[in-house]
């Protein structure tokens, strides 16, 4: 049997599901939740490199890159912010964030 | 024909069962650490679709540098990760609920779609057949692309410098270098050269003068 665009198309769907279903399921625990987001952008870096290869156009791998790129920086500013109100507030607990009462 | 068959199922499976095992593992140590056996596997999966150059970038960004910081982050907070969790079932039933939904739609959607038979006319830059991909990519990102390579470039400098300026701080009662200070010393500041009696060695007035 031949694996299609279709099998990654469908694995990209799954881990983009999981890391929805945990930011769910980890309300309190934004360590977690910055992780889901991480499985979020591997899906749609899998399905920007399903569709490039299997189209036969090299930019969706230059875009993949892009979003590389922007999912590391958003590591880095995510767990610096989490640094700092671990800091301020010695909890990192997400429901504890109301300082604004927005 | 059946090797890339099975070599897809294989990352498939322990990329998918992985990334299950990210968000309910009880220690989020061990949720960092399934992160990293999801993005390996990602990675055979890109290899296998012929992205060798984005699968081994995965390996060095997302293995060598975001899950080691996600790491240090968990290692240094002091934190009770049991209280944390409390809510975990509570959210269980409207999170497979909404999860459900999700991925029947996204299923339906694969399942029918079509490809326009324009688009591939359409291409902006095909993959070309006689060099590897790690040079097809380059002859494209930093001709044709190379703007956006640039503003890549800029988005980890922010990056950089807003960690850096989020996570600073002077502690008053660190002793600092002061560069000022130092290249204002001079041999006659910093030292003496005295006679010494025989016999009778440095007197006290003397040394908390040198000490000086």
């Amino acid at each position: 049997m031949t694996i299609g665009l279709g099998h990654y198309l469908a694995v990209g769907a799954i881990l983009f599901t999981l890391g929805i279903l945990g930011i769910f399921l980890n309300r309190k625990n934004i360590i977690v939740i910055l992780m889901s987001i991480e499985l979020i952008l591997l899906a749609v870096n899998v399905n920007l490199v399903a569709f490039s290869t299997f189209l036969g156009d090299i930019v969706g791998q230059v875009f993949a890159l892009l979003v590389l790129t922007v999912a590391a920086a958003e590591a880095a500013i995510g767990l610096a912010v989490l640094v700092v109100y671990f800091r301020n507030r010695g909890s990192i607990a997400v429901e504890d964030v109301n300082l604004m009462k927005g | 024909m059946i090797l890339p068959a099975l070599f897809f199922y294989l990352f498939a499976g322990v990329c998918v069962a992985s990334a299950v095992l990210v968000i309910v593992s009880r220690n989020p140590v061990h949720s960092v650490l399934y992160l990293i056996l999801a993005f390996v596997n990602a990675s055979g999966l890109f290899i296998l679709m012929g992205a060798e150059f984005l699968g081994m970038m995965l390996i060095v960004v997302y293995v060598g540098a975001v899950a080691v910081l996600f790491l240090f982050v968990i290692m240094m907070l002091d934190v009770d990760f049991v209280e944390l969790r409390e809510g975990f079932l509570e959210y269980l039933p409207i999170g497979l609920l909404i999860g459900a939904i999700f991925l029947v739609e996204l299923l339906l959607v694969v399942g029918g779609w079509v490809i326009n038979p324009g688009t591939v006319k359409q291409i902006t830059a095909a993959i070309p057949n006689n060099v590897s991909n790690t040079e097809a990519l380059g002859l494209v990102l930093y001709t044709k692309y190379i703007h956006y390579f640039q503003i890549a470039g800029m988005v980890l400098l922010v990056a950089m410098i807003g960690a850096i300026v989020l996570t600073l701080r002077h502690k008053a009662k660190v002793k600092r270098q002061d560069i000022n200070v130092q290249n204002a010393r001079t041999p006659e500041l910093a030292m003496a050269v005295r006679q010494v009696a025989s016999g009778q060695g440095l007197q006290d007035a003397d040394a908390a003068e040198w000490v000086k």
